[in-house]
């Protein structure tokens, strides 16, 4: 048995993960994912061991809907060969693994820092000295962007170079939010500072995290969801769907200065985070999800909350959308613009929306579905042209069926159960992978724990790990002032990434 | 033509008419009330991700509380959350809420500038600066411009560049990474000039306080002029806040 088969959410005991010889696991993992769209890998990453690092890799097989988990023991100072070499997919996680454990790959191509996280390897890698691409010509110029930025927005740092007004190459440098977020969770022994963490992990997609990590820590203590917990997680990703997608919306038409869409959308998005101050005190959910309870029970006065609230949403945002998505001047803008194909997007391994913009369908709403999510028999919808009117296409069609599931799943509210409940210490020596479908893409947190059933190890992926390369990849030959429409459509997060 | 005037027309007035007396809707997280009552301070302490329960007398600091609610959850008889969304203040220990008081949380009018209010409440241009925020107070602060809470009515609003600013609004607990991007536009902002904290993390950093990855020093040799809590803070607070430091 080369690798073992598990669910999403499932716990398995850390010694059943096949233990293989780098050059055996290097060929099981590229043959799982060669060629094959269904496949790929949520996540790939090291777990030290005092003079050695056990190496994890994780396949999503959405066809089987289970995550294919294969381990290998390499020495901190192997010189590896490296799986980005023969699948592009993979570099990310292999550059990661080697600024956090110093492991030297023969031939990686793009070994370049990603985070500079605080235990990086290298200390002497310094964020101001990021070895951009630079080229040498008269007719080329740079520019430098960030990492503040002229909007209010979370830090980064974007690298230019242009001929005149058309983009030749982007080069995107993050880890201006790096907190220590993975270490923290290790050292945080309250159950609730490790909640609190997994709510500020990325503050805009506080559902799929906190609950990333609540179906995390219940499997690993033992703990069994009740339906009302399910579906008030459910409920609430979907609610916060609506509400990102229409902010982001809001913000398309500002960099296309379509100023009614900006402030129709831009309102419009206050009442449906206001609900979530009425169910749980927050307006980004801050609070809602905690493992092993339902902390705020949704109850038929809430429905009848929400039922009128997206009533009225609906009437007013159809109205706005019909009259955006026909006017010359706003696709002028839209289509062609940040584009790309199909098999580029597949080769860098993109997911959620960047994926599902050119025909590739992950969703893992569908593919390993949790929550109540089998129970809706969700179909993603997937766009063809993967430009910035995909991605906006795919936001409009979201936000109507996020809208057509809530209004399904509220005619139906479960009974509270088991209220009193303890959720248990989490179980020794174990490994689990929980996926969530935040509204950018899939969300995956994996988690080791020792022999005393402490945390040994926390790891987070957040979607833009995968998705900021296709951003700096869509813009090329593009119009350097059409950058913030691309980055708006993308709308990726940095703190997600840089944790 | 028409499709346009139809659209203004549903949405008609968005404004909140007047963001002093409006009432927020729902269980909003704001100000805490501690009561008198005996409890197990020590088990009260120790529930809080924080800190920021301090006990004898009990305490909370709302700019260490991340209004995660598991004290009164747990105490509903000692601390209850009350829906006053004001709780800005430029002296950092009006932030110590303590057992009894049930006072609004208020600006220290001898410690604001007097460049401040002279210069500055008819027209006050922040410059934003993302130094490890989760992007929660992000949203909150562009929402502050959108048309409900429209703070542009009072003359404030964010701009592109520390150059056109009056001050810089700091979100995130500063990040080493961010620390000297963050040192160099305050530098680049002409005085007089001001610095607002927004969110818990800015504050005091939050669940991230004592994360290796993390620089607050900026802070130590730098006045703070604005301290507005929330886990992310809610628009209201900000635009009072705000509203408050100019004296409006």
């Amino acid at each position: 048995m080369k690798y073992i088969s598990i669910k999403n959410q499932q716990r398995i005991a850390l010694e059943s993960i096949p233990v293989l010889d780098y050059s055996v696991f290097l060929t099981v993992n590229l043959d799982l994912t060669g060629n094959n769209s269904q496949r790929h890998c949520v996540c790939y990453f090291g777990y030290r061991q005092k003079e050695q690092l056990k190496l994890f890799c994780c396949i999503a097989d959405d066809q089987e809907h289970n995550i294919h988990v294969s381990s290998s023991v390499v020495s901190l100072d192997e010189i590896l060969n490296s799986f980005s070499a023969h699948n592009r997919a993979f570099e990310k996680f292999e550059r990661e693994i080697h600024e956090n454990f110093g492991i030297k790959y023969s031939d990686h191509p793009w070994l370049k820092p990603v985070r500079y996280s605080f235990n990086r390897a290298d200390q002497t890698q310094q964020m101001a000295g990021y070895p951009f691409y630079t080229i040498d010509s008269d007719e080329l110029h740079e520019v430098g962007v960030g990492p503040v930025h002229a909007g209010v927005i979370e830090p980064g740092h974007f690298r230019f170079i242009c001929n005149g007004e058309q983009i030749l190459h982007l080069e995107i440098q993050l880890g201006y939010q790096h907190r220590g977020v993975e270490e923290l969770f290790l050292n945080k022994s309250k159950l609730i500072q490790r909640v609190v963490l997994s709510e500020s992990i990325s503050g805009d997609s506080v559902i799929e995290h906190a609950s990333a990590f609540a179906y995390v820590w219940e499997s690993l203590c033992g703990f069994v969801p009740s339906r009302d917990i399910l579906f008030a997680r459910t409920l609430a990703q979907e609610i916060e769907r609506i509400a990102i997608h229409t902010g982001d919306l809001s913000a398309i038409c500002a960099d296309i200065a379509y100023q009614l869409g900006n402030s129709v959308f831009g309102r419009l998005r206050t009442p449906i985070i206001n609900f979530f101050q009425e169910w749980c005190g927050n307006r980004l959910s801050k609070g809602l999800i905690r493992p092993g309870i339902n902390q705020y029970p949704f109850n038929p006065y809430l429905a009848e909350r929400i039922t009128t609230i997206l009533n009225s949403y609906h009437r007013d945002f159809t109205e706005m959308k019909d009259l955006m998505f026909k006017m010359a001047s706003v696709l002028t803008r839209l289509e062609q613009t940040g584009a790309m194909h199909n098999e580029e997007l597949l080769s860098i391994g993109t997911v959620g929306i960047s994926a599902r913009m050119n025909g590739i369908e992950r969703d893992i709403r569908k593919s390993h579905p949790y929550g109540l999510y089998s129970e809706l028999n969700h179909e993603p919808f997937v766009k063809h042209h993967g430009d910035v009117y995909s991605r906006a296409q795919i936001r409009k069609l979201e936000i109507d069926q996020s809208i057509e599931y809530i209004r399904e799943m509220i005619k139906n509210i479960p009974e509270i159960e088991n209220q009193n409940q303890k959720i248990a210490s989490p179980a020794p020596n174990s490994f689990v992978v929980a996926l969530t479908e935040g509204w950018r893409g899939e969300v995956c947190h994996a988690a080791i724990t020792d022999s005393n059933g402490e945390l040994a190890l926390y790891k987070i992926k957040d979607p833009s790990f995968h998705n900021w390369l296709a951003l700096a990849l869509a813009v090329r030959n593009n119009e350097i002032s059409d950058f913030p429409v691309c980055n708006k459509s993308f709308n990726l997060s940095y703190c997600g990434h840089d944790l | 033509m028409l499709e346009n005037l139809k659209i203004l027309y549903h949405q008609g007035k968005q404004y909140i008419p007047d963001v002093r007396t409006v009432q927020v809707p729902g269980i909003f997280t704001g100000r805490p009330e501690i009561s008198l009552e005996k409890v197990d301070e020590k088990a009260l302490a120790e529930l809080c991700p924080t800190d920021a329960i301090l006990v004898s007398p009990v305490r909370i600091d709302i700019g260490k509380c991340v209004f995660c609610g598991e004290c009164a959850k747990a105490f509903p008889e000692k601390i209850h959350f009350t829906k006053d969304f004001k709780i800005s203040t430029n002296q950092r220990d009006r932030l110590i809420i303590s057992e009894g008081d049930t006072n609004p949380i208020s600006i220290n009018p001898d410690l604001v500038r007097k460049e401040v209010r002279k210069i500055f409440s008819g027209s006050l241009k922040l410059r934003q600066v993302s130094a490890g925020g989760d992007s929660s107070c992000e949203w909150e602060l562009n929402a502050c411009g959108n048309v409900n809470f429209d703070m542009g009515r009072f003359g404030v609003e964010f701009v592109a560049s520390p150059r056109h600013a009056d001050g810089i609004v700091i979100t995130g607990p500063i990040t080493k990474n961010m620390a000297e991007a963050l040192e160099i536009t305050y530098n680049a902002t002409p005085s007089p000039k001001i610095i607002i904290l927004v969110g818990t993390d800015a504050i005091s950093g939050g669940i991230f306080a004592d994360s290796p990855a993390i620089d607050r020093s900026f802070l130590d040799t730098h006045h703070v002029d604005l301290y507005i809590p929330g886990n992310p803070a809610h628009p209201l607070a900000i635009i009072n806040g705000i509203l408050d430091l100019l004296g409006k």
